[in-house]
């Protein structure tokens, strides 16, 4: 059997400091290809902690991330990014784009720092994946020449530039209007989830998106939650 | 297209590009202090290479008299180990170096320069009723051209002109204005033996150090024999040496192949020189210091530049940029910042020497001169250098920092 995209193991994340701060506690795990998950939780329940180490953005202090069944934890910094850079795409809260790169510039980061396809075929693949997303007539303009759910869109364009097996969004939605909102969760959706092999973890408070996913996971205080799921049926 | 560079190159030209305001304030900070690093260092160094100029232009290089360095020792002084001597009687000694010709042949086989003979008296100059004592040095010209400058300082006539008079002489200029005389009068020469000649004004020289234009003339050797009363006469044997700096070493040798006092420039200013040595002091300590302040404000310029990328550094390394690659953008911006700074700076730099180059220094004891500056590339590959380290750090460490980081962190913040 294939193994989930990624899977963790009782991950365990404890911020140093006078007074150490648990984020997340013994959280297992597993995002299998074709599903759109969603993190859920109130505020400071550790989610985006959890985002991020599934993401290898942040190292976990106890416990493993398995992604495509290779555990990290013991990984090289440098294997790391490499492996973040291969397989995983990042869209946050805030659009991070680079301020002084246009779109398509900055949709062929990503590319040019794996170094695969020639400058052409970026350039190709870069248009291609911002004309899907609606933004063909904005790629050569700046992040400040957009708007925030065009900005969005092209992180999430960003995202899919090295065709990762799995998009992780820390609240994608977090401050775009309705008609984008529903745009960027649709774009999630049929884009990524849609397509064989792929998945999509969604960290999020909108209970709209979290409505789309295939499957909730709720946290509380750094652990794991009975799924809202069952507590809706239960009330139904 | 861009995206055939190398993607450190292109992503650090995009960020030097597109931050105008940033870079010009990198580049002009980097510049201003290459430029004046450089000016000051070109000041100081030219003003102390003047003065070394100055000094060792205004006597021979190494000046051989018929003087000796210590009284002969007497026989029993020589017989026994100690001896008590009393009422010793000078001996008057005929004056002059034995055989000069001799001796300047056997010198000129190893000194690398030039020598020429010369006779020192005094004598008391009378023009229109006026007395005014002064040096009367005999030169030869035809050998005076190789050791001083003498021919190039003549005003009125030449120094070839001591020849076509049978007794003809060449005054200072602030002598001639003195007594009064202009070429072509006759003034008489009294010398210090009470011989009386009546001599030729044929030039007037003009040196520049009002002690040598207010007292000091020029006669033919032959004339100032017969002045000092006495033929064949040679005091002062003036080397002009090749390297100035070995005239310490020449001097010795002369002294100690001839027996006769020879004195290098060196030796006659050593107060002088122990001055000028404080003075290169505080000059390195300048230049030094002017050098670190302005590594500082290129420091400062560009790690604020730096800084202020952090963020951009965190979503590049989520992205899954390599922490080296991140870090290699930063350095490669600082060096364009860096290098441009410099190239404005050298130009910068340039410029203000020329400027400070014009300024007018006037003194009464000496002629109008302008602010010494020396060009040399040193200074500028020097300041350079520094400039380019200081970027170059300034660039690296606030980056490695950034890239150090967990991605996470920065994100955490911003969010």
């Amino acid at each position: 059997m294939k193994p989930p995209l990624i899977e963790s193991r009782k991950l365990t994340r404890i911020l140093d400091g006078e007074v150490p701060a648990t984020l997340v506690s013994e959280i297992d795990v597993s995002i299998a290809a074709g599903e759109f998950v969603a993190i859920t939780g109130p505020s400071g329940s550790g989610k985006s902690s959890l985002l991020y180490l599934l993401g290898l953005l942040d190292i976990p202090t106890a416990g493993e991330v398995l992604i495509d069944g290779r555990a990290t934890s013991k990984l090289s910094e440098e294997a790391r990014a490499q492996l973040r850079l291969e397989t995983l795409g990042f869209v946050f809260q805030f659009h991070f784009l680079l301020p002084e790169f246009s779109a398509l510039e900055n949709v062929m980061l990503p590319m040019r720092a794996l170094g695969r396809l020639s400058a052409a075929q970026m350039q190709t693949r870069a248009k291609d994946i911002l004309g899907s997303l609606g933004l063909a007539d904005h790629a050569h303009k700046r992040p400040d020449q957009m708007s925030g759910g065009q900005r969005q869109r092209v992180a999430i364009a960003r995202a899919l530039a090295n065709d990762p097996l799995v998009v992780l969004a820390d609240e994608p939605t977090g401050n775009l209007d309705t008609a984008s909102t529903a745009q960027v969760i649709g774009i999630l959706r049929t884009m990524i989830a849609g397509e064989a092999g792929k998945a999509v973890v969604v960290v999020t408070h909108d209970t709209g998106l979290a409505a789309q996913a295939d499957r909730r996971i709720h946290i509380v205080d750094g652990k794991v939650d009975q799924p809202p799921v069952v507590i809706s049926d239960v009330t139904d | 297209m861009k995206g055939a560079l190398p993607l450190v190159f292109s992503i650090a030209w995009t960020h030097v590009r597109s931050r105008v305001r940033q870079t010009f304030v990198g580049i002009f900070g980097v510049a201003v202090g290459v430029g004046f690093s450089v000016m000051m260092a070109a000041l100081m160094e030219g003003s102390q290479r003047d003065f070394v100029t100055q000094l060792v232009d205004s006597l021979p290089h190494v000046s051989v008299s018929d003087e000796q360095r210590w009284p002969p020792r007497q026989p029993a002084d020589i017989a026994y180990e100690a001896a008590e001597i009393h009422g010793l009687t000078t001996k008057q000694l005929r004056p002059g170096i034995k055989n000069p010709y001799a001796i300047m042949a056997s010198l000129e086989a190893w000194v690398p320069g030039a020598i020429a003979p010369s006779v020192q008296s005094k004598a008391v100059i009378r023009f229109a009723g006026r007395d005014t004592a002064a040096s009367v040095t005999g030169v030869d010209p035809r050998r005076e051209v190789n050791v001083s400058k003498l021919s190039t300082q003549i005003r009125s006539g030449s120094l070839e002109n001591l020849f076509k008079a049978s007794n003809a002489i060449i005054l200072g200029s602030g002598l001639a204005r003195k007594v009064g005389a202009r070429v072509g009068n006759s003034v008489v020469v009294t010398a210090g033996t009470g011989r009386t000649i009546s001599a030729t004004v044929v030039g007037l020289f003009h040196s520049g150090v009002a002690q040598a234009d207010d007292g000091q003339s020029f006669v033919l050797i032959k004339t100032a024999q017969i002045l000092a009363g006495q033929t064949g006469l040679v005091n002062e044997l003036r080397v002009r040496v090749k390297d100035v700096l070995s005239a310490r070493e020449i001097a010795h040798r002369i002294e100690v192949e001839t027996g006769y006092k020879s004195l290098s420039w060196q030796e006659a200013n050593e107060d002088l020189l122990s001055a000028l040595q404080i003075r290169n002091l505080i000059m390195y300590t300048v230049v030094g210091a002017i050098l670190m302040v302005a590594s500082f404000g290129t420091y400062n310029i560009i790690s604020t530049i730096t800084h202020e990328k952090t963020r951009d550094i965190a979503i590049m390394k989520s992205l899954g940029f390599p922490a080296g690659t991140v870090r290699r953008i930063f350095v490669v911006e600082s060096m364009m910042i860096g290098v441009a700074g410099v190239l404005f700076g050298w130009v910068l730099g340039y410029l203000m020497s020329i400027g400070m180059a014009q300024v007018e220094i006037k003194s009464p004891f000496m002629d109008t001169t302008h602010l010494p500056i020396l060009y040399s590339p040193t200074h500028y590959a020097m300041a350079a250098l520094v400039a380019l380290t200081a970027s170059v750090i300034a660039g690296f460490f606030p980056a490695r920092k950034a890239a150090a980081l967990q991605p996470v962190d920065i994100i955490r913040g911003a969010s």
